[in-house]
């Protein structure tokens, strides 16, 4: 840089005039610039500035007219120039002189020159043409300071027009000796890249050049051409990854220069950089990936969180992670850096960790869970921002299961915020995506209201720019939507679609051919499976859209088709004939429904006086009197709402006669037993083998239930009153629930309605389960010392057997294992809820005694997961009754079993179930068989499922559940290969459980 | 890519003012306005990101003066952040121990620090030391050119 001071130096002479400002940038109070401010600063009302600033305009457009004024006067004037105009006030008259001093000026004044028009001027200004020549001869100057300013304009701030009369100098200077001059340059070309991409394709090869650059500032500069092009054609320049993952590897391993740290870091804009670079490089490309795995580590491991620029490292580096192809141990350790933020104390970090989970949760929806509660206590936080970034996250995470929850919290914030800009654009994706995946989830089983409501939201409002994007986007939407597989979508949600295409398609009209939405509609018609009423909605939508002689063809084809093959239904009959004669009339049509009047809303005589003498003739003449809807209402069945309650877990567990055949008659039982149930309803079953799980207190939490559960000894807290007679005395007292909620309970609870549907169900997913339940049991060999003995109490071994009388139940056997000499004095039993016990030897085992035990668990209500906890009491003959509790998670899939049906019988039972389900699940794909089939058997080996039958691409599956004494309710299922995913339609008689199985089955294929 | 640049000080009043992308003058005015009123509101030790139609908006407050800068929606927060810091050292190098009066008697100098670290929106150096020996490079000159009138 030495040698450019010297160059500038030579120059100095022509520089020499008189300048009574000071050095170094220190401020003169007796300048005139000086003077402005102070009297401004001591102004008091925006009035007085007014007058003063035209005072000073005034004296600033006679100076700059004056021709006495030299150029340094200019530019001490071009300054306040600038000053007034950043204070709001236009001094455009002094634009041309900004040109003039750039032109004319010395050095200094040039730069002030080139500032002022950099300032005043856009890229569209015409004036810039007027500056042209003067960029030409100052980048052609051999003062580097020119160049300097010259580049740094046309960067700026260049007509795209008179690119090319400056390129070629500006690419000559690529070659530059002076490493600012190459860096401006590049940037420069960047920006044309930018503005006019064609105009730099053919320097392609010296970007490369520059990206080989000595300099890392030139490189540096380089890579933000190279992020633009990797962006727009990843494809082409994939070449170039092995070099991105070398540089990356050289800065963060401290190669660069020291000047290049920015607070010990090395170079961590470059790091950045080349991070966004290799996101780009990877996506969707598993070689690519594969080559930046290390860096990617090694940019981790090296980025300690201990500065804010390490954090921004961090974060750009998780990015990544999660764009480029994955890699399960990476992404572990990405999981876990967004963990790190998201609890982090510091604000920024906690925003920017919740929005790379928003990012993370539409791959894995249960990254979320083990957060939830920080998510939580993020929906109350003071900051609007982070809340607002919070309901985000939930919108990614909202299933069918949660939407209720979500979006009244959506509304809450809003409520608060409702005047704010953005909060508008948010109100109107939430609602509109949300509504999406409602009416695709929910569907059918809606409230009609719920529709209603949120196509009033489309039409309310003033028609201004973002009603109009939400309208659009949500037309577009729609039109996707029609262009794929139609026959999934419910009822409803065809309706509503069609009703927003009929209002608002117009909007689109403009970019696609107006038939295209008219023939998508009538193709919703000609399908077998759209409801009559859902056709009348696509008939009203016709009618609106038919302006176009191509939509009146399509139209009148429609209209025959109803009106002439002798549709039976008078609605569609009467829609289909109102379409014709409005799609063949246009002056009735815009007569009826005017384009432009359609956000207005009719005046509508809502007593309907128009009608009295025609009502009052047909009374004379004997019609019935008119009856209210609220009158006819009653005979109506209520349709269905959607259930806004968190699915219950309930633990029924049946009861099957026990006998205790030991070795030795126990001497006294004592039982009790934990059952885990999170469910707010009583579970009322029959019978006196059952149980009531009256006032069972949820109980869960991160590391609640369990822990609780293993501190033997301690009451458990759920406690389960037993009108069982096989309750002993010795039972310990069943203490009541503790009733009102914690503090945190609150909370947890909303945590278990926001979360539930994500992973399994809300109380179990909460709960951690141990692979193994430990037992304490005392040794009694002597009766004085009491030696604890470990005893491994294997998780329970599950198998299935038909009995002769129960229908099929499952034999649970727990192998217990306690030292020969104290397994004469221990009893142990089984806690009577689950049922008991044969607690008879089955064989000796050499110093171990094995007592195995048999009862029937089923499950009556369908659940993802069912936890059976339970107290092993057993008593000395001569000691105080002891207790150990144990418990475990039972899975949904251990109460499947293979349903063995023909497929004429699986269509008849598939016609008779109400409770659906629709998605679409990860196919398997495997070398030697087809997808379908190999995800099939996937689910068969794992889930015990039944495979009916395959026809082509569809085949279908049934399955049923132990509950209780019997078959077992049957469960079925309806895959098809669609696309790359398994679209699979389960239909059951029960309702939880093609919710519950369906989580299965996404497990059961994630894990293969 | 950064769209702009905005200081003002508490009271709202824009100290300097800098635009990457071409930007109507109306739209201009709404900017700052929506850009003052939206950090001025926030309350201290709230996260310094936020969202201003499809830009992001990170700001700092150093002193009595507000830095808030317009992001593209890939731009990492983070990092501007430290854009925004990266100014400010750069601006108390130049001025030691920089204040609020420096940069609204100064302003062009600002203005001059700002190109040699920013370029069309983009970080241009990154080494502070390239970026202040470039500055002190033009001033240099301009100290020598005022020599003789001092005398």
């Amino acid at each position: 840089m030495s040698d450019v001071v010297e160059k500038t130096l030579s120059a100095l002479p022509s520089l020499l005039s008189l300048d009574s400002q000071a050095g170094a940038g220190k401020l003169s109070p007796s300048s005139k610039l000086g003077n402005l401010i102070k009297g401004i600063t001591e102004l008091t009302s925006k009035h007085e500035e007014e007058t003063l600033i035209k005072k000073e305009l005034e004296s600033i457009k006679e100076q700059v007219a004056s021709p006495n004024t030299t150029m340094r006067q200019m530019k001490e004037i071009m300054v306040r120039a600038i000053y007034c105009e950043m204070l709001g006030y236009q001094a455009s008259f002094s634009y041309i002189h900004a040109i003039k001093l750039a032109q004319q000026g010395s050095v200094l004044e040039k730069r002030v020159g080139y500032l002022a028009v950099s300032l005043f001027l856009n890229e569209t200004d015409e004036f810039l043409l007027l500056l042209v020549n003067t960029v030409l001869k100052d980048l052609q100057s051999t003062n580097l300071i020119e160049v300097c300013m010259a580049l740094t304009v046309v960067s700026q701030m260049f007509p795209k027009d008179m690119i090319p009369a400056i390129l070629p100098v500006v690419e000559e200077k690529l070659t530059h000796p002076k490493e600012i001059i190459r860096r401006k340059a590049v940037l420069a070309l960047y920006k044309f890249y930018l503005i006019a991409p064609n105009q730099v394709q053919h320097i392609h090869s010296k970007f490369r050049k520059a990206l080989c650059d000595k300099d890392p500032g030139v490189m540096t500069a380089s890579l933000h051409i190279y992020l633009q092009l990797i962006k727009e054609n990843p494809e082409s320049y994939k070449d170039l990854t092995g070099s991105m993952v070398t540089i990356l590897r050289q800065v963060v391993g401290g190669k660069l220069p020291l000047d290049f740290n920015y607070h010990s870091v090395p170079a961590p804009w470059l790091q950045i950089q080349l991070l966004r670079i290799l996101a780009y490089l990877g996506k969707e490309d598993q070689g690519t990936s594969e080559m930046m795995y290390d860096v990617l580590e090694e940019s981790l491991r090296r980025a300690e969180m201990n500065h804010n620029i390490t954090y921004a490292i961090l974060f750009e580096c998780v990015k990544t992670i999660y764009t480029v192809h994955p890699k399960s141990q990476l992404l572990e350790k990405a999981a876990e850096c967004i963990g790190n933020f998201v609890l982090s104390p510091k604000i920024n970090l906690k925003y920017l960790g919740l929005k790379a989970l928003t990012y993370v949760v539409q791959q894995d929806a249960n990254l979320a869970l083990p957060h939830q509660m920080t998510i939580i206590e993020c929906l109350d936080h003071s900051d609007v921002i982070i809340k607002r970034e919070t309901l985000e996250l939930l919108f990614r995470i909202t299933n069918a299961q949660n939407v209720t929850v979500i979006v009244e919290k959506m509304l809450e914030f809003l409520r608060l915020t409702c005047d704010d800009y953005s909060t508008i654009d948010l109100v109107g994706k939430v609602a509109e995506l949300t509504m999406n995946s409602v009416f695709s989830l929910g569907g059918d089983v809606m409230q009609p209201d719920i529709p209603n409501n949120f196509l009033r939201l489309l039409a309310e409002g003033v028609d201004n720019v973002e009603d109009r994007q939400l309208r659009l986007f949500a037309v577009d939407s729609y039109v996707s939507l029609l262009q794929g597989e139609t026959a999934k979508l419910p009822q409803r949600f065809l309706q509503v679609i069609s009703w927003v295409l009929g209002e608002y398609s117009y909007l689109r009209e403009e970019e696609s051919d107006p038939g295209s939405v008219m023939r998508l509609l009538a193709r919703l018609l000609d399908q077998r499976h759209t409801s009559t009423e859902t056709r009348s909605w696509v008939l009203g939508a016709m009618t609106k859209l038919c302006s176009s002689p191509v939509s009146v063809a399509l139209a009148r084809d429609v209209c025959e088709r109803y009106l002439y093959s002798g549709s039976l239904n008078t609605v569609l009959r009467q829609k289909a004939q109102e379409l014709m004669i409005l799609s063949q009339d246009t002056k009735l049509r815009a007569r009826v429904l005017p384009a432009e009047g359609r956000l207005e809303s009719p005046e509508v005589d809502s007593s309907l006086s128009f009608l009295d003498g025609y009502v009052s003739d047909a009374l004379a003449a004997g019609a019935a009197p008119y009856k209210s809807p609220h009158q006819r209402q009653e005979d109506l069945v209520q349709e269905k709402a959607l259930s806004l309650e968190p699915y219950g877990l309930s633990l029924p567990v049946s009861l099957s006669s026990c006998s205790i055949t030991d070795r030795r008659s126990p001497t006294l039982l004592s039982m009790s037993s934990g059952l885990s149930g999170n469910s707010t309803e009583l579970s009322h079953q029959e019978g006196s083998t059952t149980l009531k799980l009256e006032g069972v207190k949820r109980v869960w939490g991160k590391d609640g239930y369990l822990a609780q559960q293993q501190s033997a000894g301690e009451t458990p807290t759920p406690l389960v009153e037993l009108p069982s007679p096989l309750l002993s005395p010795q039972s310990p007292p069943s203490q009541k629930p503790s009733s009102g909620l914690e503090p945190d309970q609150e909370k947890r609870q909303l945590a278990s309605s926001l979360f539930v549907g994500l992973g399994s169900h809300n109380s179990v997913c909460l709960v951690r389960l141990p692979s193994t339940v430990w037992l304490f049991i005392k040794n009694c060999q002597s009766a004085n010392q009491s030696n604890v003995v470990k005893s491994l109490f294997k998780p329970f071994y599950i198998n299935s057997c038909q009995s002769k009388n129960h229908g099929s139940f499952v034999k649970v056997s727990g192998i217990f294992a306690a030292r020969k000499s104290c397994q004469t004095d221990d009893s142990c039993c089984f806690p009577p809820q689950i049922s008991c016990i044969s607690g008879s030897p089955l064989k000796e085992v050499k110093g171990h005694s094995v007592s195995v035990c048999l009862h029937t668990v089923v499950m009556k209500r369908a659940s993802v997961q069912v936890e059976l906890a339970g107290l092993l009491s057993y008593q000395r003959p001569l000691g105080q009754p002891q207790a150990a509790q144990f418990s475990l998670s039972l899975s949904l899939k251990h109460f499947l079993r293979p349903l063995t049906v023909s497929t004429g019988d699986y269509g008849k039972m598939w016609l008779s179930f109400s409770h659906d389900l629709k998605q679409n699940l990860r196919l398997v794909t495997t070398e030697h068989q087809e997808p379908l089939t190999a995800t099939l058997d996937a689910l068969k080996g794992k889930l015990h499922l039944h495979v009916v039958d395959i026809i082509g691409s569809e085949g279908i599956v049934a399955c049923r559940l132990l509950q209780g004494p019997g078959q077992g309710q049957p469960c079925l299922l309806h895959c098809r290969v669609h696309a790359d995913s398994l679209a699979v339609w389960l239909r059951s008689p029960v309702p939880e459980l093609p919710d519950s199985l369906l989580y299965h089955c996404q497990k059961a294929l994630t894990e293969t | 890519m950064m769209h702009f640049l905005l200081l003002f000080s508490r009271q709202g009043k824009l100290r300097l003012q800098k635009w990457f992308t071409p930007i109507p003058e109306r739209e201009k005015k709404k900017i700052v306005r929506d850009m003052t009123t939206m950090v001025l509101g926030r309350k201290p030790r709230s996260c310094n990101f936020l969202h201003w139609k499809d830009l992001k908006i990170v700001y700092k407050k150093y002193a009595s003066l507000y830095f808030c800068c317009g992001l593209d929606a890939e731009e990492n927060e983070l990092l501007a952040l430290e854009v925004l810091h990266r100014y400010v050292e750069l601006l108390d190098k130049y001025f030691g121990n920089v204040c609020e009066l420096d940069i609204i008697f100064n302003f062009e100098k600002a203005y001059f620090i700002l190109d040699e670290f920013l370029l069309g929106g983009e970080v241009q150096e990154t080494s502070k030391q390239v970026v202040s020996r470039s500055i002190e490079a033009s001033d240099m000159l301009q100290e020598v050119s005022e020599r003789p009138c001092s005398r």
